[in-house]
């Protein structure tokens, strides 16, 4: 228990150490940029801007005539406190409502689907292992090596043509309808919902493969081991075995992927929106690098970076919990 | 194994002769393309108008063809692949060798580096670096190979881990070879296959990274690129108008280079290690997703 109490804790510091090189990215950045850095950052809504709301984003961004070094720990300050300024192409809405009104789509939409492809993905591949060179077995590798071959936002672009253009199943963009009013009303949910779906599914399709080889590669390996050998002499049923003998030893290397991949989804996951113009960080991400809302793409930066490391310390949990070894 | 036995080897190999041949034919697009497409800028038509006996790929939302295009397209972006390909395994192996081949503090740190950059969410990463610097073929490269050079460090670095007891390395050193000198003329060569597979992964990474960068408007929309058609594409509302000629074309060709590559790193990874390529392998789990690279070394 105290070992794996001190691995989490040291998984902690690593993750603090990417946050930190996120955030000191964020600070070095604008100064690399030739000429000033306060023009670079906020140069394009000059005009815009009243004197005060000036003094207050460059004291936020640690944009003084300090040394560098106090510039920095000023950042670093106003970071430590929640303000990353206000956006500018929303302002004077702060940064963080932004990112949370956005956080709050990708987290649901993303995250859904996560969850669903990472679920069905290992069940598969646990199940591609057990009937080895079975029709699953045949056909599922040479289907994920074609699919991944394809870019990820063109085949949300290819269903967004057949399904919701040609096929007229679901809607093509946004969140909910335009006719609709946000609330808790039965309405409301069902548009969401309904918007929800295709987004969700071409991330499931493209996604649930990789877990699926990943899971059979290691299955195959797992098998092979004495305590199924035993498992299967003592004459338990199948579905046991790969539930509890299987599955289980051969989760524990994908739980340490799903971090790294985890990346890739929010990667698939900002194209993603981009291409069904869904409100979440990506999609908002993308709007500040087109209108030059430099704050609000450095704090979007930030948050994201921050979500997948915390999704990946949830992941070590996960681990500590399912693997005696570590406990 | 020599590299013309290897060579030999890839051809009979049927997967890797696929890759070969298709990854053959879109270089030879990128080649011959310009020279017999003609302007891919220029008005020729209505816009979006189908696919006809005139314009045999249709034109896009602005009157231009799209087979020309396509044609064109793919020289830029094959070449800004194949670089980054080169300067994500270039950056690999000197950090991953330097770490795995030095060991110590040293590998401590530049361990800590590579998870740090493995860590971090890529596709934003590249957003944010691609929004800062001017827009063009050389910051693709640089923004694409910054981001994943991690991945290839880290493989480097085990393997060169492993070559750092053999004897021909220890004797090189005890003969007062300069230790960067026995890295790059003793170390690195004896993983040509593992660099080799490298580059071709990264040059697959690198079509895809590039080409989803650019659809975001994140690269030089003026060019015309894989990546650019895909962008104009979905600028000029493909989607609602139902011009799917303006976006299949180009996305089938980035999948095909993509599948292309794909099959021969596969080949490349069983003629270099038999046991991959014999159907009834004794249980080795292949492609086992790594845990992270212990940045301390335990006992």
């Amino acid at each position: 228990m105290v070992r794996a109490a001190w691995w989490l804790l040291r998984r902690l510091g690593f993750y603090a150490v990417a946050a930190w090189a996120a955030l000191t990215l964020n600070f070095v950045l604008p100064r690399m940029m030739p000429g000033d850095p306060a023009t670079a950052l906020f140069g394009r809504f000059k005009g815009e801007l009243t004197p005060e709301a000036m003094d207050a984003l460059r004291a936020t961004f640690g944009l003084t005539d300090e040394p560098l070094w106090r510039q920095y720990l000023g950042y670093l300050g106003h970071v430590a406190q929640g303000d990353l300024g206000v956006s500018l192409a929303y302002f004077p809405t702060p940064t963080t409502e932004v990112i949370g009104a956005g956080m709050g789509w990708t987290i649901a939409l993303a995250g859904v689907a996560v969850v669903v492809a990472f679920v069905l993905g290992t069940g598969l591949g646990a199940m591609a292992a057990w009937r080895r060179g079975g029709p699953l077995d045949t056909i599922g590798p040479p289907i994920t090596a074609l699919l991944s071959s394809f870019p990820y936002f063109w085949l949300a672009m290819l269903s967004v043509y057949v399904l919701a253009f040609r096929l007229d199943w679901f809607p093509v963009r946004h969140a909910y309808g335009l006719n609709v009013v946000p609330g808790w009303s039965l309405e409301f949910v069902g548009s969401v919902a309904s918007h929800a779906i295709l987004p969700a599914l071409t991330m499931v399709v493209a996604s649930t493969g990789g877990w699926m080889l990943a899971m059979r590669n290691v299955s195959v390996g797992t098998l092979g081991e004495d305590y199924v050998g035993y498992a299967l002499a003592r004459g338990l049923s199948s579905r046991r075995i790969l539930v509890h003998y299987v599955a289980r030893n051969a989760i524990l290397p994908n739980l340490t992927g799903f971090g790294m991949a985890l990346g890739f989804v929010v990667s698939g996951a900002l194209l993603t929106e981009v291409v069904f113009s869904y409100p979440g960080t990506g999609y908002l991400l993308l709007q500040a690098v087109r209108s030059q809302d430099y704050p609000l793409m450095q704090g979007l930066f930030l948050a994201i970076t921050l979500a997948v490391l915390g999704a990946n310390w949830l992941a070590d949990v996960a681990t500590v919990v399912l693997d005696p070894r570590t406990r | 194994m020599a590299a013309s036995s290897v060579r030999s080897a890839m051809w009979r190999n049927g997967k890797a002769r696929v890759g070969l041949v298709l990854a053959g034919l879109f270089l030879l697009m990128a080649v011959v393309g310009p020279l017999v497409a003609g302007d891919p800028l220029a008005f020729v038509g209505v816009p979006h108008d189908a696919p006809s006996a005139v314009h045999w790929l249709g034109t896009t939302g602005q009157g231009q063809d799209v087979l020309a295009q396509t044609l064109v397209g793919a020289g830029p972006t094959l070449l800004v692949a194949l670089l980054t390909g080169a300067l994500t395994v270039g950056i690999g192996a000197l950090i991953g060798g330097l770490a795995g081949f030095l060991g110590g503090r040293v590998d401590d740190g530049l361990s800590l580096l590579m998870n740090v950059f493995l860590v971090m969410p890529g596709l934003p990463l590249m957003v944010v670096l691609a929004a800062w610097l001017p827009t063009g073929p050389v910051t693709m490269v640089l923004v694409l190979s910054l981001t994943g050079w991690a991945w290839h460090a880290r493989v480097i670095r085990a393997q060169s881990l492993a070559l750092r007891r053999r004897d021909f390395v220890v004797a090189a050193l005890m003969s007062g070879e300069r230790p960067l000198r026995v890295l790059v003329v003793e170390v690195l060569p004896n993983m040509a296959s593992l660099l080799a597979s490298s580059f071709v992964g990264a040059t697959t990474y690198a079509v895809g990274a590039q080409v989803g960068l650019e659809f975001l408007g994140l690269g030089d929309v003026g060019a015309v690129t894989w990546g650019t058609n895909l962008y104009w594409a979905a600028n000029d509302s493909a989607l609602l108008t139902g011009a799917w000629w303006t976006f299949v074309p180009t996305g089938l060709s980035v999948a095909l280079v993509g599948f292309g590559l794909t099959l021969i790193g596969f080949g490349l990874d069983e003629v270099t290690n038999p046991r991959l390529s014999s159907p009834r392998a004794p249980g080795l789990p292949v492609g086992q997703p790594p845990g992270s690279t212990p940045v301390v070394r335990r006992g």
